[in-house]
C-alpha cells in the first residue's frame, strides 16, 4: 500500500514521474562545479537506487532517475555528504544533512565556470553563487538565477529570472599605449564599438561599454588594465508556454553588495505579491501582473547605486505570446 | 665591497638615494594582470625595497625608463617649439643581469647607430645606475646563457636577497652611503651558468632560409599582436605622431611612440602598400634582426635571452626553438652543399 504525500515529496527535490511510484532526485551542484569526489555518491545512488542512469540537467544539477519512492529515505542518508560539502560547507543552512534537500522551488544557481579556468570571465563565478545560494535557499519560490563570467553570457544568464553577469571596468593610461589599434578594432568587431583613436590613443564611451574587458586581453602593452569589479543584473528571462522572452538589463555597474542585495529584496516582493491561489507562480509572472515600477520599488529598497550604477525604469520585455 | 643589509637599513639607502634619485624596480601589481585575478610584473617607481618583485620574471623590460613608450619631444605652437626637460635626478634601475646587457644593445641602436647620437635617449640614459638582482636560478623560458647575457657588469651595485636582507656589492662612491647603512661582507657573485632552454646561433643566415616552409607555418600561427616585441628588452623600434590638441588646433606636440615590426602598419607606404603583409615574413624580419643583422654591424647578437617573448605568446610561438629551427637549416644547407 503505497501513500505518498506528493507535496513533500517535490519539497524533497524528488519529482512525479509517469512510472508509478518511480520517483527521479534531483542533486543541487552549487554553481556547476564540485570536487570528483562526489560522484562517487552520485554513482552509487544511481546504482544502488535507482536504473544506474544519471541526467545532467539543463541548470547544471544532476537527476537520478528509477528511484522506488519507498527508498528515498536510504537515498537520502546516502546524499548526506553532498548536501554536507555541496550546500552546508558553503554556509547554507541546513538543519538535517540525512533528511535530503528541504526545498526545490529556488532552483540551483547555475555559474559559468569562471576566471578559474577562462580567459574571458571578469570574476570567480563559484564564489558568487555560493554567497547566492547561501542567501536564498532553502526556499520554495518558484526562482531561477544564474552567473556568468563576462557578457559573452555562456551559462545563458538572459534565460534566468535574474541573471548576473560580472563586468570590468577598464583602466586607460595613455602613456603606456602605442596606438595599435588592436582594442579599437576588437570592440569594434566583437563587441559594441565603444572605442575610438583620437589623436593617436585610445577614448571610450562609457554608454556604449559592455565591460566585458576585451580592450584589456587584447593590449600588449597593458595600457589597458583592470579597475573595478561590476555587475550588470538582467532580470525575468523565460521559457515555459506562456511568453518565452530574454531577460533584459535592470541594472549596470552595481557592485556585489547591490547584486546580493536585489536577490534578496526579491523574495520578500514574492512574498508579498505572489498569487496563492496557484500551486506555484513563477516570479516573471508576478512581475508581469504588479509591473516593474512596484518590483522597483521593493527590490532597490537599501540599494547603493554608486557612481557609476543605473537602474533601468522601464522594461519593454517582449518575447512572444503563443 | 660587500655589505650585508637588513630591510630597513636597506630602505635608509633608498631614502636617502631618493632624495637625488628617481629608483624603478620590478613590482607585483595585484589584479592588473590581463587575466582576472592575475597580477601583472612591470617596472615602477618604488620607495621601499619591500615593493621590489625579486622572485617573478616582468613582463615588460626596463628599456621604457629611458625610452618610454610615449614620450613627448617637443611642444609646438605656431611661431615657436620647446622641448620638455627630464628633470634633474638620476636614475636608478634595479634589474637582472641579461636587462644590463639588453641597455647595451639600445644604446648602439640609439647612440652609436649610423653615426647620429639620438639625444632625447642619450639624456636619460646618462642618467642610469644599475642595481642589479641576481638571478637565484634560471626561469624555465630563459636562455641567457647561449646568448652569453647571464654575467653583468656596468653596474653600481649587486643585491642578493637571501634570509630576510640584501647581500650588496658595491662600486663606486655608493660605497660611502652602504657603509653608513650596512655592515661589512664576503660576497661572491653568482651567474646563472645553465638554462633549461638552450639555443644554437647560426653562423650565419642567407636567404636560402626565407622560402623555407617554417614561415608558412608561423604566418598560420602568429596573430602579429606584438606582445613579443613590445616585452623584448631590446626592440627599439618607434614612430613619430604630431598631435594637434583638440581645442586648439594651432598648438600640439610631437611624439615618439613605440612601434612594433609584428604590428600592421609597421611597414604601410603610400598606396595601401607594405613590405611584410605576411605574418610569417615579420617573424622572419624579427629573427634575423635578432640573431644576425644587429651582428653584422655590431659584431654581437641582439637578443639577450631573457625570453618573455616566449612567456607572453599568447599562440606559444616559442623565440627560442624559432632559433633553433634556423640554425638547423642553416646546418641542413652548409651540408647539402
Amino acid at each position: 500500500m503505497l501513500d505518498i504525500n506528493t507535496k513533500k515529496l517535490m519539497k524533497n527535490a524528488y519529482r512525479i514521474t509517469k512510472h508509478r511510484g518511480i520517483t527521479a532526485l534531483r542533486v543541487r551542484v552549487l554553481g556547476g562545479g564540485l570536487d570528483a569526489g562526489y560522484l562517487d555518491v552520485i554513482k552509487a545512488i544511481a546504482e544502488r537506487f535507482g536504473n544506474g542512469k544519471v541526467h545532467i540537467t539543463t541548470r547544471q544539477g544532476f537527476e537520478i532517475p528509477g528511484i522506488p519512492m519507498e527508498k528515498i529515505p536510504g537515498v537520502n542518508r546516502l546524499l548526506a555528504p553532498v548536501i554536507q560539502g555541496l550546500e552546508v560547507e558553503m554556509g547554507v543552512g541546513i538543519a538535517d544533512v540525512n533528511g535530503g534537500y528541504p526545498a526545490a522551488g529556488t532552483r540551483n544557481v547555475s555559474a559559468c565556470i569562471g576566471n578559474s579556468v577562462c580567459p574571458f570571465a571578469n570574476f570567480n563565478t563559484t564564489e558568487l553563487a555560493g554567497k547566492i545560494e547561501k542567501l536564498i535557499y532553502p526556499n520554495d519560490f518558484h526562482v531561477k538565477i544564474a552567473v556568468t563570467g563576462c557578457p559573452n553570457d555562456c551559462i545563458k544568464a538572459h534565460m534566468q529570472d535574474i541573471g548576473v553577469i560580472g563586468l570590468v571596468l577598464p583602466v586607460y593610461d595613455p602613456g603606456r599605449c602605442m596606438g595599435c589599434g588592436a582594442c579599437v578594432k576588437n570592440c569594434r568587431k566583437v563587441a559594441s564599438g565603444a572605442l575610438e583613436m583620437v589623436n593617436y590613443k585610445v577614448r571610450r564611451d562609457h554608454r556604449r561599454c559592455l565591460g566585458c574587458g576585451e580592450c584589456v586581453l587584447k593590449c600588449p602593452t597593458s595600457a589597458w588594465t583592470r579597475g573595478d569589479q561590476y555587475y550588470r543584473l538582467v532580470i525575468m528571462g523565460r521559457t515555459g508556454k506562456k511568453n518565452p522572452r530574454l531577460a533584459r538589463t535592470f541594472l549596470e555597474w552595481v557592485n556585489e553588495g547591490a547584486v546580493l542585495k536585489v536577490i534578496g529584496n526579491m523574495y520578500g516582493y514574492i512574498e508579498k505579491y505572489i498569487d496563492r491561489s496557484l500551486p506555484k507562480e513563477h516570479v516573471g509572472y508576478i512581475v508581469d501582473r504588479t509591473g516593474l515600477p512596484v518590483f522597483s520599488q521593493e527590490v532597490l529598497q537599501g540599494i547603493e547605486l554608486g557612481s557609476l550604477g543605473r537602474a533601468a525604469g522601464f522594461i519593454p520585455f517582449g518575447g512572444y505570446t503563443y | 665591497m660587500a655589505y650585508w643589509l637588513d630591510m630597513d637599513s636597506f630602505n635608509g639607502i633608498l631614502k636617502e638615494l631618493s632624495a637625488d634619485n628617481v629608483v624603478y624596480a620590478p613590482v607585483k601589481m595585484t589584479g592588473k594582470g590581463a587575466f582576472s585575478g592575475t597580477d601583472l610584473v612591470a617596472y615602477r617607481e618604488i620607495s621601499g625595497v619591500e615593493q621590489i618583485e625579486f622572485k617573478e620574471k616582468s613582463r615588460f623590460s626596463p628599456k621604457e625608463i629611458v625610452f618610454p613608450i610615449t614620450q613627448t619631444l617637443l611642444y609646438f605652437t605656431e611661431e615657436e617649439y620647446a622641448v620638455p626637460g627630464t628633470g634633474e635626478k638620476g636614475i636608478i634601475v634595479f634589474c637582472r643581469p641579461c636587462d644590463v646587457n639588453a641597455f647595451k644593445r639600445l644604446d648602439e641602436i640609439f647612440l652609436r647607430n649610423g653615426g647620429r647620437v639620438d639625444s632625447y635617449y642619450r639624456e636619460l640614459r646618462e642618467k642610469v645606475r644599475f642595481f642589479v638582482i641576481e638571478c637565484a636560478e634560471s626561469f624555465d623560458s630563459c636562455f641567457c646563457v647561449s646568448m652569453g647575457t647571464n654575467r653583468a657588469d656596468g653596474y653600481d651595485v649587486f643585491i642578493r636577497a637571501a634570509g630576510g636582507g640584501f647581500l650588496c656589492d658595491v662600486r663606486g662612491d655608493l660605497a660611502t652611503l652602504f657603509e653608513k647603512f650596512g655592515g661589512p661582507a664576503e660576497m661572491s657573485l653568482r651567474f646563472i651558468e645553465e638554462n633549461k632552454t638552450k639555443v644554437s646561433i647560426p653562423e650565419s643566415v642567407d636567404q636560402s632560409v626565407f622560402g623555407h616552409g617554417i614561415w608558412r607555418e608561423y604566418a598560420s600561427r602568429c596573430i602579429a599582436c606584438g606582445r613579443c616585441t613590445v616585452s623584448c628588452p631590446t626592440c627599439s623600434c618607434f614612430t613619430m605622431q604630431d598631435i594637434f590638441y583638440e581645442d586648439n588646433p594651432n598648438r600640439g606636440e610631437r611624439r615618439r611612440v613605440w612601434a612594433s615590426c609584428m604590428i600592421d602598419g609597421f611597414t604601410a607606404m603610400a598606396g595601401g602598400h607594405g613590405f611584410r603583409e605576411d605574418h610569417g615574413d615579420r617573424m622572419r624580419f624579427k629573427l634575423m634582426h635578432k640573431i644576425s643583422d644587429f651582428r653584422k654591424r655590431f659584431g654581437y647578437n641582439m637578443c639577450v635571452g631573457c625570453g618573455r617573448c616566449d612567456d607572453v605568446c599568447p599562440e606559444y610561438i616559442s623565440f627560442a626553438r624559432a632559433i633553433n629551427r634556423v640554425d638547423a637549416l642553416m646546418k641542413e644547407a652548409v651540408e647539402n652543399v
